[in-house]
């Protein structure tokens, strides 16, 4: 499956992309495999959306999809179909935070 | 002709300002990594456009930006920090134990004489190396294990590593400090350490002359003369002229002896450099005049600075790591403040000029002296 992932923009530029990336993601669609294909697609973003080894989410960062929080869901939950089949974007955004 | 680069670490970015050997005119170009911490950048001595930086947000965490071409153009190498083995527990705040969490590189020191070795100092206070150019970091464990680790406790801004000097007669003798730790020492690269806080007093921990719990801001040494460190504490300059086994104040005259930097001229090793604070609560300088204090004398004896400084109305910080030296003769001297200034003296301090004013708070500035 080809699922597409918005970044926030500085991500994008360590990324070293313009806009939305497509990743490729192989089975079932779940939270935790979009990351694990985004993370292999782009290694330099390992470390930044989630820790290296517990693979927890930063605190920082959200996960949205089709106007769905789902920063507080589990690796294992399957994505919603427009994720999977392409027609939303999985989000990956930075908290509203001052500074 | 030889010639200076700055590299200024900001909250917002990093900012590489040259000039040539006069040091009349600057070019300031940046923002690197814009809308980034950069708490520290910092060229290697053995190949100056081999560049490292720490850049980081509370956002997206840690990343390590390593350049070859002295900052024209940077790559992420690998930001993954782990604890050797179990990391055990350090004090917090309100006395009971926490466990060890990595959150930021506070200070990169790379190897005098190999571009791709490099020290990290981190918090949760610890050290790391790479010796692959940035590609892996690996804990120095015996810093954290060697007996008091357990006792340490943060600052009000954290429990870092902030400070490393290398020996430059003798690379297996390394001096860190942490805050607030205290000041320590390895004679065998990194493997074995010992706190060498002795003589130290503060007022701020139960026992003032504890074996550590010292909020250590910046120590300093002269290339020349490795065994004579000269420390800026919480509270009071100290120096030492056995390699850290013991300390002496050497405050003197000095309106106040709370402040972050100090640093040593690059051909006298008795000159040295502190920008007095008034207070641990009033991060500003005294009277609102900012003043450079240089002692000719390896301490006790000092002499405010202040051609070319705001003399009125300044209640700007300059933090531990936004001041350097440069190693043209005469010595330029450089720091930054939290108001977005950074000041050059090429005159080893007696006059000085603002060469960028209105860049976000400074976190660090390192000069690099260039062929």
């Amino acid at each position: 499956m080809s699922v597409r992932v918005e970044l926030p923009a500085h991500l994008r530029t360590l990324a070293r992309v313009g806009g939305e990336v497509t990743v490729d993601v192989s089975g079932t669609v779940t939270l935790g495999a979009v990351l694990d294909a985004l993370e292999r697609t782009y290694p330099v973003l390992r470390g930044t959306i989630r820790d290296h080894v517990t693979h927890k989410r930063r605190p920082f960062v959200r996960f949205f999809a089709c106007e769905e929080d789902l920063s507080h869901e589990p690796p294992d939950l399957t994505l919603p179909d427009a994720i999977a089949a392409g027609r939303e974007p999985f989000l990956v955004v930075g908290a509203l935070a001052g500074g | 002709m030889s010639g200076v680069r700055l590299l200024v670490g900001t909250r917002k970015g990093a900012f590489v300002l040259t000039a040539d050997g006069k040091r009349e005119h600057w070019s300031v170009e940046g923002p690197h990594f814009g809308g980034w911490e950069l708490y520290h950048l910092k060229g290697s001595p053995a190949d100056p456009n081999r560049l490292y930086a720490s850049q980081g947000t509370s956002w997206f965490g840690q990343l390590i930006q390593r350049s070859n071409d002295g900052g024209k153009t940077w790559e992420a190498v690998d930001n993954k920090f782990l604890y050797d083995g179990v990391a055990g527990t350090h004090q917090w705040y309100d006395g009971t134990p926490h466990p060890w969490e990595f959150k930021r590189v506070w200070h990169l020191e790379p190897s005098h004489a190999d571009p791709d070795a490099v020290y990290a100092g981190v918090e949760d206070a610890a050290m790391f190396r790479t010796t692959d150019g940035g590609r892996s970091w690996h804990e120095l464990p015996g810093l954290r294990n060697h007996g008091t680790g357990s006792k340490w406790q943060p600052g009000a801004g954290g429990l870092c590593l902030h400070t490393i000097l290398i020996d430059p007669s003798n690379a297996q003798r390394i001096f860190i400090a942490i805050s607030a730790a205290g000041a320590f020492r390895t004679d065998d690269g990194g493997t074995t350490w010992k706190p060498i806080n002795q003589g130290l007093r503060s007022d701020h921990i139960p026992d003032k002359t504890a074996e550590v719990g010292h909020c250590v801001h910046r120590i300093a040494l002269h290339r020349s003369r490795p065994n004579t460190l000269f420390m800026q504490k919480h509270w009071d300059v100290m120096r030492s002229d056995d390699g850290g086994e013991s300390w002496r104040e050497v405050s003197g005259n000095l309106p106040t002896d709370f402040g972050f930097p100090i640093d040593v001229h690059a051909h006298e090793p008795e000159t040295i450099y502190v920008v007095p604070i008034k207070s641990d609560s009033e991060h500003y300088p005294p009277d609102g005049k900012l003043r450079v204090y240089r002692s000719r004398t390896g301490g006790d004896e000092w002499e405010p600075l202040t051609k070319g400084l705001p003399q009125s109305d300044c209640y700007v910080n300059v933090l531990r790591d936004a001041m350097s030296v440069d190693a043209l003769d005469r010595c330029g001297v450089y720091f930054g403040t939290t108001g977005g200034q950074v000041y050059a003296s090429a005159d080893a301090g007696d006059t000085w000029e603002p060469i960028a004013e209105h860049l976000p708070a400074v976190l660090s500035v390192e000069a690099q002296t260039l062929p």
